[in-house]
């Protein structure tokens, strides 16, 4: 039993000196980097507002036969680029996907690619 | 009557007149059923995105048509038995598909 505790105790009797040093550590970076970011960096972080072309320009029919234009969609492997990247509206990313895949079958688009752009 | 628009790929080994004749064929044979064309375009030869049947390039030919939806089936298996076809891809236009057809045809013809 004293074994035990013993055992048990120097551990947890090691623990807070070992937590102290980091902390100390720790809070010194941390005061350094609070100091460092009191302003904010001046990065351009005003990012452009997303839009769907598709509503913009009332494009009601996307082509498939248009490889050229549908090129602008798919990444450089030839994937369909997602709609949280491109800012294309629901409605129209599905008529886009369906679209980029009529093109793919008809040998306009590749359906996998290396260095497209 | 719909509206309806095919690309299909031709064999690029076909001489000019086999293309020419394979075009008629399946062109009367839409006719037969009852298709109204709006537009025949021939692309010419183009490079294919991936390889097809071991073929990297092919005939591009374009029909605009109308017909009654009973005769597309019919047509499809045509094209789909025809050996001078290497892909074909149909389909119906809606509202917007025929507004930006012609629009297209227009473009094509001024170009």
């Amino acid at each position: 039993m004293a074994l035990n505790t013993l055992k048990s105790v120097a551990p947890k009797s090691k623990t807070p000196k070992s937590d102290i040093a980091m902390s100390t550590l720790e809070s010194n970076a941390g005061n350094q980097s609070e100091i460092r970011y009191l302003q904010p960096i001046a990065i351009d972080n005003v990012l452009q507002d997303k839009y769907c072309r598709f509503k913009k320009y009332g494009i009601k029919h996307i082509d498939y036969k248009d490889a050229d234009y549908l090129l602008r969609f798919v990444n450089d492997q030839g994937k369909i680029l997602p709609r949280r990247l491109t800012g294309t509206s629901l409605k129209y990313q599905r008529k886009l996907g369906q679209a980029i895949k009529r093109a793919r079958h008809i040998g306009l688009m590749p359906y996998v690619a290396d260095n497209l752009k | 009557m719909n509206q309806y628009e095919t690309v299909f790929i031709l064999n690029p080994v076909l001489s000019d007149d086999q293309v020419r004749e394979t075009v008629g064929k399946l062109q009367s044979l839409l006719k037969d059923a009852g298709a109204k064309f709006i537009n025949t375009e021939n692309w010419g030869l183009r490079k294919l995105a991936y390889p097809i049947d071991k073929k990297k390039s092919g005939f591009y030919h374009l029909f605009e048509f109308k017909a009654p939806g009973e005769s597309i089936a019919q047509y499809e298996v045509e094209l789909q038995r025809d050996e001078r076809v290497l892909r074909f891809l149909t389909i119906s236009l809606d509202k917007y598909g025929i507004e930006y057809a012609e629009k297209r045809r227009a473009k094509v013809k001024n170009a």
